[in-house]
Formats: C-alpha cells, structure tokens, sequence
C-alpha cells in the first residue's frame, strides 16, 4: 500500500486517476481503516485528502454553508453558525459514533462510504444538500442522493473525490431535524434513520418539506408522499400521520441482526413524525 | 513496501519513527514506541481503550494511521501525570476505585480529561455521553462517573 | 497463644471490631493502572519475538480433509506453522481442551481454530495465513439448543451421550442431571394456581475488554515459559503441559495484569498453540487475539430453553415447582446445565421441588464459565414465573420472597442444608429501602428478583515474608482481576496488626507456589484471604517465639495484639512490647528470617444471594427500554474493601443489563456468527445507565475467619429476571425472551 498526502485537489485527482491498483480516499478513517482492517477492502494506493487546502473549512456561500470534505463532525458541531442554521444536518452528523469517532468522521465520508445506514445522509438528502465532486474532467455539482447507488457503491468515477458538501440558504420559518433509532442510547448503527426539513409560511402553513429515509432500502430514500403530505398543512396531527403512513409505505428493508422488516417499517413512521415535530418546533422558532 | 518517516511531538517530546503506510498510530505508539498504555481492546474504533489525543483531538489510535500524525502532538496517557504529581482525573479514580481490572483506565482518563478540557462543568448526562465510547465491562460506569465529576469538581475549585 | 479465629479481648460471638478490614484504602496496583504502565497480557515483548496468528474455520461444521501450509511455510519471514498433527494424542483430561485449541478431524464452530503461524511480523503472519490451503467437506450445522436435541438433528459427535441420557433424543445431548426432593405432582395438586411458561435465553459473551494474549518461550529440551493474561496461570500451566506433554515444573507461567475475565479466562485458547510455535521456531513467539476472534472463538455462555412450573397458594406460599433446563455448551460437553439446576430453586425453602438440566452440544463455540455460570437464565425463569403468580394474586412480590425464602437450616433444592444465610436480609433491606416506595411514571415498571450462588473455596498457597526492615511481603497465586491485592494486605494488615501500606501483595508466578484454584467462583477473598489470614497467624507464631527467646520466656507466654509480641499476662514477666519490625530487626540472629506460610484446600466457602430492585421505561412506539433506577442489595458475608465489593455489586448488575436487553450472539442460516464486535454485540454503555445503588448487607459466613463470603458472582444473577418482571410490567405484557430488544418488546406490545 502506498500513502499520499496531496497538498492540492489537482494533485489528488491525478493521484487517483493515475493509480494502478485500487486506491481509496482517507478522510477521517472511521470506515475505512475498519475495512482495511477486516481485510473487506485492500487498498494498493490511500490518498489522504486533509492536507488539502480548503477540505478543513466551514463557509458561507450564497447565503448557505460550504462544508469541507475533511471537516469533522466535532468541528461541525463546534461551528454555531452552522448548528444554527442547519441543526437536523448537524445533530445527525453528531450521532455517528463515539466523541472518539467524532473527532475524525467527515460528513463527506459518510456518503461516500454509501452505507444504507449512514446517518448524515437522510439529513443532507432533506436539507437538499448538493455536493461538489471534483474529477479529471474538472469540478460538478450533484445532490446529495445521487451519490450512493447501492450498498458500499457510489456514483464517483475513477479519478473523482468529493470536496465539499453545500448546505443552501436557509428561507425564512424553516427548520430541519434528524432522529434514528438504535438499540443502545450511543454506539450502534441506525436501524431506521429520518431527517426532515420544512418551511413555513407566516400563517404557519407548510410550503415546503423534504423527507430523507435511511437504513430501510439499499440507498438513503427520498420521500415524495410524505413531503406531500406535509406541504399545505399545518403539520398537525392529522397531516403527520398521513406522512408517517407514507414513510412506513416507503420502507423497502430488511430483516437483518439490527432489526426486522416489520419494526423498521413501523418505527420509520414513528421517527418520522417525531422528526417532524422537531423540525415544526424549529421553524416555529 | 517502503516505510514512512513520521517526526512528531508525544508528549512534549519530539519523536521520529518509521512505520508502514497501513500501520496505525496505536501499533506504532505499541509496538515501535513501548507506548503500551494506549490499550487495544477491538481495533474498530467500538471501545475507545486505545484514546489519545492529537492535537488536541480526542481520537481512537486504531483508526488514525501512524503516518497521519507527521507533524501532529500526539498525547497519551504516559503524559498525563506531571512527573510525580497525579492528574486530579488519576488521584479520584483511586479515590473512588473507579477501576477493577484497569484495562479501560487509560482510555477512559484521556477520554475524561478531554471533556473537562472542553467542558469543566459537564452535568452527569454530558459526562455519560462523551464517555460513551469508552466500554467498561466491569465497573458498570457508576464509579467512573463519580470520579469524573468529583475530578471537575476539584479542578473548577483549584482554578 | 491465642491465634484460633478471634482477636485478644473479643468475647465469643461477639463482632470483631476491625482497624483495616472494612475500610477503603487506595490499591495498591493503582497507580500502575492510572499512568499505564501496568503490564497487561499485550503488553509484554521479548528479544527476538515472533508474532503469531491462528486461522480459523469459516464453516459452522466441516470434516478437514487436509491441510497444505506449504506456500505459507515458504512464505519469507514465516518460521513455524502449526496444525493438529504438531500435537500429540495429549491426556484424555485435555482432549476437549485441545480439540477447541486446535482443530482435529472436524471444525466445529465458525472461528474454530485449524492452524498457526508464527512470523517476523503481523503482516507477514496474517499473509501467511492466507497461503494455507484448507479441504473442507461442509457438515450439516446446529446451533439452536432445542433444535440439537432432536433425534435427527446434526450430530457432532458420535458416542458422546451417557448413561444419564434416556432414549429419543439426539446424541448431541452429552448428560442429563436431576435434582429435588418431595412429590411435586402432589404439591402441585394442592395448589390454588399452577402456572407453567417457557423462556428462552440468547447465548452472551463475557465481554472483557482485553482480548486474550500471551509470550510463550520453549525450548527443544521442554523448558518453557509463558506470560498470559489468565484467570489461573497454575491452571494455564498444568492444562499446556498436559497438552504439549512436558512436565508441569519445567514450565513456569507468569500472569499479567488481567484486563477483564469474568470466567472466560478460565481456560486455555491461545496457549498452547503459542507454545508449539515457539518450541517449532525455537523463538518466543507473541499472540494475540483480535475482538473478532475473542467473540468467535472463545468461551460465550450458553443459550438456553427453559420451562418452569411452580404450584401458589393464595397466600404466596409456593406448594410444588419444577423446572426443565436446556443448556447449548457449545461443540463440548461441559455446558452449566448441572450448576444452574442447582440454583433453579435455591432461594426457596420448598416441599417438593424437582429440577432436570440437559447439558447439549452444538456448532458454537465452547461455553466457557461466565459468572455464575448457569444460574442467572435459571433465575430468570423460577424468578419470572414466581413474579407473576405473585401479581395475579395481588401479593407484593418481596412479600411472597420472603414468606418462601430459604433460610438457615432450609434443605436446599440441590441437596445441602443451609447454614447461617443472607437470602432475608437482603430481601428485608428491599422492603425497607425507599426504592421500593418512590413513585413509577409513566410507562414504568418496577421488578424485583432474587439469586444465589455456591461460591467456591479450592486450592490456595499465600506465603507471607517478612523482610529485615519489618515490612511485609505477601505472595499469592490468583490473579487480580479487580482489587483483590488490596484486600489481601489488608487482611494480612489487620492480622498482624501493621499499617496496610506495610504489606505489599504480589501474584506469584507458578514457580513460587504450590497449586492454585484459578480466580473464579468468587473464591479469592473467601480462600486466598482465609489462607492469607492464616499464614499470617503462622507468622504470628513465629515471631513471638522470637521475643520470647529475647524475653528468655515460653513461646506460650507471649501474644501478639496491636502489632507487637506482649507478654501474655502479669505470669509472663515484665517487658516491653517488641514490635514486628523490632523483631524483624533481629531475625537473622534469633534462628533466620521470619515467613509464615499456609497451604489448604479451602472449603466453607459460605453461599451468598443477593436481591435486585430495577425501574424501567418502555417507550411504547418503539419497544426501547431504559433503565431507570437501579439498587442491589446483597449478603457480603463481610465486605473487606467495601468500595470494591459495591463495584462487584454494581459491575455485576450492569453485565445483567446487557443481557436482559440487547446482547446475544446471532447466527446466520449458515451458522456463521453475525455480530462479532463490540458494534453489534451491544454491551452496556455509559449513556445507557443510572448510578447502581447498592446495599452490602454483612450475615457472616461461619467458614471464614472474618466472615467474608465470595460476592464476585451473586450480582449477575437476578438482574436477567429482575429487568424482566420490571419490562413485563411496564409494557403490560410478560416478556419470556431474552435479550428483550426493541424489535421483541414492540412486537409483545402490538401482539399484545
Ligand atoms: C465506532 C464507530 C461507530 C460508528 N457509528 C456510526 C453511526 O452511528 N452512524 C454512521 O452513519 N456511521 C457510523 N460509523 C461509520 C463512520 O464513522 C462514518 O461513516 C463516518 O462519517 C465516515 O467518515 P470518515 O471521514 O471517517 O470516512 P473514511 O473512513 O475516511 O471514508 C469512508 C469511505 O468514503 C470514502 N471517502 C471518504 N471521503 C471521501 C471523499 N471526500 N470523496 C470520495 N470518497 C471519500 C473513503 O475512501 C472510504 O471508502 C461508525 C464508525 C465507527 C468506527
Ligand atoms: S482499540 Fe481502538 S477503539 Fe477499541
Ligand atoms: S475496569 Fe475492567 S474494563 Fe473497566
């Protein structure tokens, strides 16, 4: 295994694009050093991208934030601004691991990692976060769900790495919030995760919603119905439940040692609505 | 296979090593360094007996590679104490015989000493979560945490 | 010379009043353990060390057809491999042990070891290990307890049932054992109600943090040594040289520090494998384990099937009781089926009681013991079942404990008759405490639930050294695993009268004593703090027949109190007292150094139980339980380092907290365990807890000099049963299942 320290993105690009054999991103290691580890995967090139200038900053853009794809989710969760204006995004960053893991675990890690489970994702996927990913063809913008496409599996070409993550403007009355379920109160991985965003008019009325699913299909869901089912309501009870039965309706999972079809399916609504309160509260003020 | 030259500072002191790329900072601290505090209990990051600090930074040695750290001030709980003088986090774990068999100690009094670090007045529920990366399998917490507040109690007093 | 079991001015039967026993001094290994120099099993290297792996079996259950390590052993760096055929037949005592060490014609469970490399380095070991060409021919598997006992489930092993075993049942069933007294058919005729329910336990691993490790070192002429993280390095000993067929004295092994063993380190894994290896390479070889490894390939407790029936009045009082009890030991025989039969009903003074065990083999790893081992899934059944027959009748369930408890001179329902016990007091302080008062909130529920175990005595060596400045040095045998150095020279303190920083304990490496039981059975303070005790007392003689030599007096006129011979009465003569280290000053020239001695296998080892009171929350959306409040309270017999016995106590606890709600080992259709790390097997963490409150009660143990009774173990056997009563009545619905994990208490609220 060879290890690289680019100092630029160029530089990562063309070695990653050059690499002979597979060659893995390092972000802050919390997957991929237990991969290389289990022996699942055997990387003959690690390009660590933290010495890269920029991958270590929280900015704002456009009224957004620009989240670089080595900042931790410590440092996300010591940025006020940031916490302020996205705290579903945030909060759910924060749940990953332990303080130790926190330490080093990237938002950007997360996605690419492309697990079904991963936390931030439903969260990004609701806050309708697009990333930037940078290639040998130069640079492009995606959203946030169309970076995984199956377990362990992303749209990323050869050559390309992700740079940064953009979190939008946040219009006015908004609030956004990210819930999971696991057996334990710190350490497990989601059996069902949901993150919810929503904005609100000055009556209250609901104008906007986006719902993202996690650990109940291959990839991080997107749910239409249930956003619909939030959007021209006042969110009250009557309206969560027709979105928490659209979740539920949504799941795809499996029944696997962290949980089964049926308690995912049922628990997905639960979180959903639970989220959704959150999220009401927060764009109430 | 090429080893990499790593200079960095542990413990105040600066420290050059060699070490293979896939090597972690928690072999290199072990086996290249007779740094044996820093304990593996898994290897995968579940049980945080391995905590160090880098750059300020409380992270699981196992996961960190021995290379990343040029550059970097490691901390380990070798450093802890000054020269004879126990950390107040050591002296109340005695104290409150916040330990049984000790294999989680060090990781948990790194774990610990970054949180007062961060936070000096954490209530009981702050100080379970941030520690909650650190398994003990004997004590069932109840005197760790106990050491840990009376330890930030103590230190808030002193300052 | 009054040495016998009371102190000068103690009048028979009353309390000794103590002057370090019972107080909480610092350990005095502390100090190593909060910078991190103490040395654990990992911790050690040697010149020239080699590092060495083991492969394991990916197969539940496989014939080996053959082994080819030839592009290992070519392998640069590669310096021995090992398999089966580097082992002799071994003593038929050892022919499990071997087997699980090293696999023979069959792998047996997913992690079964197959062979062994040792190398220049890890990496090149685990390259190694990947060159080694294994031929399997894939076996039918099981690893269901009830499923095994079919007569045509997979076999194992062929031949392996005794005569205990009755026809119609699988040869996987290795033994049958039965307990009881009375005619339960009778009892439970008489009975207002009989209720009868099945339970199920998933198999737990004990979960110490450190992974298993040692430094072998032999050579060619069988002289050997080994550094190991054990719970009996005298066990380690014998158990490798029966194994590798050398002497037990030429083979010296040292314990570590012990980073956690709870019964699991009681055996051996990794030892002789190391061992073959060095004495192959002629090098020392290091070998560690990693966590997978830990979870795959050692010792889980056993999953069980249970069914219970137990006959009440409407009064409370218990007429007849039953129990059926399943134990999977793994792919050995040895499963705790014979031990938790015989805790079933322990805390009961019962008419008729009849207990049956069945002890199973299947494609799991060997159960090692696991504190307790056996009775904590016994008590959760007798314990859930006596609940709930209890709330049907509207009866406070202490109150139906106690109207049932054993007590002294009760004839126990595994045979003996109880001596002086602690089972009502424990239960009293329960009623008493103002846990059993406070207000529950909503969707809580509050469980009560009782344990016992035997504790255990065994053979012990201490010698106590006196050095010329009068300090003490005491030697013992049993790793600790958890304080037991303090309380060791705190016992030797308070004997000899002496501050406890005069006494310094070290664990002696198996050249230095003769045999020792392994820590376990919650013997250590009981067995080496009697034999502590004593060798004291012998030392005692000793130095008093010293000052009376200076004294120009009979031995017999001299005694010893508040650390200094004394003449024994005005009869005696006039003189000043002669302290220890006055004595000790002038050992060479009265006759030598002074040492005392004691060499016993201990016995009176005093049961003990304990009664657990827990509050828990059920989130009714998601089947979450959280624990909210938490007391135990338990006989101590006498709580020697008092702060050490409440981390027993809460320790203990929380290990049932894990048990009751999320661990288990989960195993795929292909038999292959799903969840071996910490990620998924899901033991307790800090954020998941309350503060343990605990209660020491002290009911001497009349076996003891002091009264101190075991307590290492008692404190994880009601908490399984405790959760259980406590989660069934928070959710309205009796939970019989364990671990009771959200997926199956949401599906018991839904099911209703
Ligand atoms: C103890 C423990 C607990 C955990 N708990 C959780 C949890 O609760 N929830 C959860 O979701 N996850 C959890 N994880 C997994 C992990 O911590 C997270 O997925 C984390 O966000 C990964 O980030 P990283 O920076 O460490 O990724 P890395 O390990 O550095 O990378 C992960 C993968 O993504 C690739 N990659 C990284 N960065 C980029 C990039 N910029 N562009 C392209 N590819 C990239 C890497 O090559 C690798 O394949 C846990 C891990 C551990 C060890
Ligand atoms: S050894 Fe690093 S977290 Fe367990
Ligand atoms: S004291 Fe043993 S693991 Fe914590």
């Amino acid at each position: 295994m060879i290890y690289e320290v680019p100092e630029t993105v160029d530089s990562a690009v063309a070695l990653l694009s050059g690499a002979t054999g597979s060659a893995r991103i390092l972000a802050g290691g919390t997957d991929l050093l237990v991969q290389m580890k289990s022996g699942v995967v055997e990387p003959d090139l690690v390009v660590d991208i933290k010495r890269i200038d920029g991958m270590k900053s929280i900015a704002q853009e456009d009224g957004g934030w620009r989240i670089g794809a080595a900042v931790s989710g410590a440092e996300m969760g010591e940025h006020q601004a940031l916490c302020a204006a996205w705290p579903g995004v945030v909060e759910a960053m924060e749940l990953i691991g332990s303080t130790q893991v926190q330490g080093r675990a990237t938002l950007a890690g997360n996605l690419c990692n492309a697990s079904p489970a991963a936390d931030s994702v439903p969260a990004m996927v609701a806050a309708g976060a697009v990333v930037r990913v940078a290639g040998p063809d130069g640079v492009r913008d995606i959203p946030v769900e169309e970076i995984p496409v199956k377990p362990g599996k992303t749209s990323l070409g050869k050559g390309e790495f992700v740079t940064s993550v953009f979190l939008p403007a946040r219009p006015v009355n908004s609030g956004d919030a990210y819930l999971r379920f696991i057996p334990r109160t710190e350490m497990d991985i989601a059996v069902v995760g949901c993150g919810v965003s929503l904005t609100l008019d000055e009556a209250g009325t609901c104008t906007a919603a986006r719902v993202g699913l996690g650990a109940v299909a291959a990839t991080v869901l997107v749910v239409e119905d249930a956003a619909a089912a939030l959007i021209g309501s006042k969110a009250d009870d009557t309206a969560l439940d027709k979105m928490a039965a659209a979740v539920s309706a949504a799941c795809k999972p499996i029944d696997d040692k962290r949980g089964t079809v049926a308690f995912r399916t049922h628990v997905a609504g639960v979180l959903a609505k639970r989220a959704a309160k959150i999220a009401l509260a927060r764009a109430q003020g | 296979m090429s080893q990499i030259h790593v200079t960095t500072k542990i413990n105040g002191d600066t420290t050059e090593y060699l070490c293979d790329p896939e090597e972690t900072l928690l072999d290199v601290l072990r086996d290249r360094l007779a740094l044996t505090g820093a304990k593996e209990g898994c290897g995968t990051g579940d049980c945080g007996a391995c905590s160090v600090t880098v750059d300020g930074r409380l992270v699981c040695s196992c996961l960190t590679l021995g290379a990343e750290a040029d550059g970097c001030e490691i901390d380990t709980i070798e450093g802890m104490a000054d020269g004879e003088k126990l950390h107040p986090l050591q002296q109340k774990f005695l104290e409150h015989a916040a330990l049984q068999c000790g294999i989680c100690t060090p990781g948990i009094l790194v774990a610990a000493k970054s949180l007062l670090e961060k936070n000096p007045s954490p209530t009981e529920e702050e100080a379970r979560y941030w520690l909650a990366g650190n398994l003990c399998r004997c004590t069932g917490y109840d005197k760790i945490i106990r050491a840990v507040m009376d330890a930030a109690e103590e230190m808030r007093r002193a300052s | 010379m009054p040495l016998d079991d009371q102190t000068p001015g103690q009048k028979p039967g009353e309390a000794r009043q103590f002057k370090v026993v019972g107080t909480r001094p610092l350990r005095p290994d502390g100090i190593d353990k909060v910078t991190g120099r103490a040395r654990f099993g990992a911790d050690m290297s040697a010149p020239g060390m080699l590092i060495g792996r083991v492969l394991r079996s990916p197969h539940a259950h496989a014939r080996i057809r053959s082994i080819d390590a030839s592009k290992a052993e070519a392998l640069e760096g590669v310096k021995a491999v090992v398999t089966r055929a580097d082992f002799g037949a071994g003593d038929d005592d050892v022919a499990d042990i071997l087997d699980n060490c090293m696999a023979g014609e069959k792998a047996l469970y997913d992690g079964h070891a197959v062979a062994a490399v040792a190398a220049t380095s890890a990496a090149i070991a685990r390259k190694a290990l990947k060159l080694i060409d294994v031929d399997y021919e894939t076996l039918p598997h099981v690893v269901d307890v009830d499923a095994a006992m079919k007569p045509d489930a997979p076999v194992l092993h062929e031949g392996l049932s005794d005569e205990t075993v009755p026809d119609g049942v699988s040869q996987n069933v290795v033994h049958r054992v039965e307990f009881g007294h009375g005619d339960v058919e009778a009892g439970f005729a008489k009975a207002d109600k009989v209720l009868e329910r099945s339970f199920k336990t998933a198999a737990t691993h004990q979960g110490y943090i450190e992974p298993h490790a040692c430094l072998a070192t032999m050579g060619t002429d069988g002289i050997a040594d080994l550094w190991v993280c054990t719970q009996g390095h005298y066990m380690v000993r014998n158990t490798c040289a029966a194994i590798l067929g050398i002497d037990q004295g030429k083979l010296r092994v040292t314990a570590s520090e012990i980073g956690g063993g709870f019964g699991g380190k009681t055996t051996v894994f990794l030892e002789p494998v190391a061992l073959a290896l060095s004495r192959k390479a002629n090098r020392p070889v290091k070998m560690t384990m990693t966590r997978e490894e830990v979870l795959r390939a050692t010792g889980p407790t056993s999953s069980t099937s249970i069914d219970v029936k137990i006959g009440m009045n409407k009064d409370g009082k218990i007429t007849a009781a039953s129990a059926d009890l399943r134990y999977q030991g793994g792919a050995y025989q040895g499963s705790p089926a014979d031990m938790g039969s015989m805790t079933a009903f322990a805390p009961y003074d019962l008419e008729n009681v009849k207990t049956v065990g069945w002890d199973v083999v299947t494609n799991r790893p060997k159960a090692a013991a696991y504190r307790a081992p056996g009775a904590p899934m016994a008590a959760f059944a007798v314990e859930s079942v006596v609940d709930e027959l209890a709330k049907g009748f509207g009866l406070d369930p202490l109150d139906v404990r106690l109207k049932n408890a054993a007590r002294e001179g009760t004839k126990s329902s595994y045979g003996p008759t109880f001596p002086a016990i602690g089972l009502e007091a424990t239960l009293q302080a329960a009623k008493d405490h103002p846990h059993w008062k406070a207000p529950l909130g909503p969707n809580q529920g509050r469980g009560v639930a009782c344990g016992f175990w035997f504790n255990f005595g065994g053979d012990t060596c201490v010698s106590l050294n006196i050095t010329p400045d009068g300090t003490v040095t005491l030697s013992e045998g049993n790793p600790d695993i958890g304080g037991s150095r303090a309380s060791m020279s705190m016992m030797a303190a308070e004997e000899l009268g002496i501050p406890y920083d005069q006494v310094r304990t070290v664990i002696a490496d198996t050249g230095a004593l003769g045999q020792n039981e392994v820590t376990d059975g919650s013997r250590v303070t009981f067995a080496v703090g009697l034999a502590t005790i004593k060798a004291a007392r012998n030392a005692k003689k000793v130095l008093c027949e010293r000052a009376a030599m200076v004294w120009g007096i009979d031995p017999e006129a001299v005694e010893w109190a508040d650390g200094c011979a004394r003449p024994a009465g005005d009869n005696a003569g006039k003189f000043p007292p002669m302290s220890l280290k006055e004595i000790a000053a002038i050992a060479s020239n009265t006759g030598g150094p002074v040492a005392g001695h004691f060499e016993v296998n201990a016995e009176g080892a005093g049961v003990s139980f304990a009664t657990h009171m827990v509050d828990t929350e059920v989130d009714p959306e998601t089947g979450a339980v959280k624990v909210v409040r938490y007391t135990v309270f338990q006989d101590a017999g006498k709580a020697v380092h008092p702060a050490y016995v409440e981390g027993q106590f809460q320790g203990g606890a929380v290990q049932g907290i894990g048990w009751a709600l999320n661990e288990e080992y989960i195993y795929g259709e292909d038999g292959r365990l799903q969840n071996p790390g910490f990620l998924d097997y899901r033991i307790p963490v800090a954020s998941d807890l309350p503060m343990i409150d605990t209660v020491i009660l002290e009911i001497p143990n009349p076996g003891h000099p002091y009264g101190v009774r075991g307590v290492g173990e008692t404190s994880i056997v009601p908490p399984l049963a405790a959760i259980a009563n406590s989660v069934s009545e928070a959710a309205g619905v009796r939970m019989t299942d364990l671990p009771m994990s959200p997926p199956k208490v949401l599906a018991a609220i839904q099911n209703g």
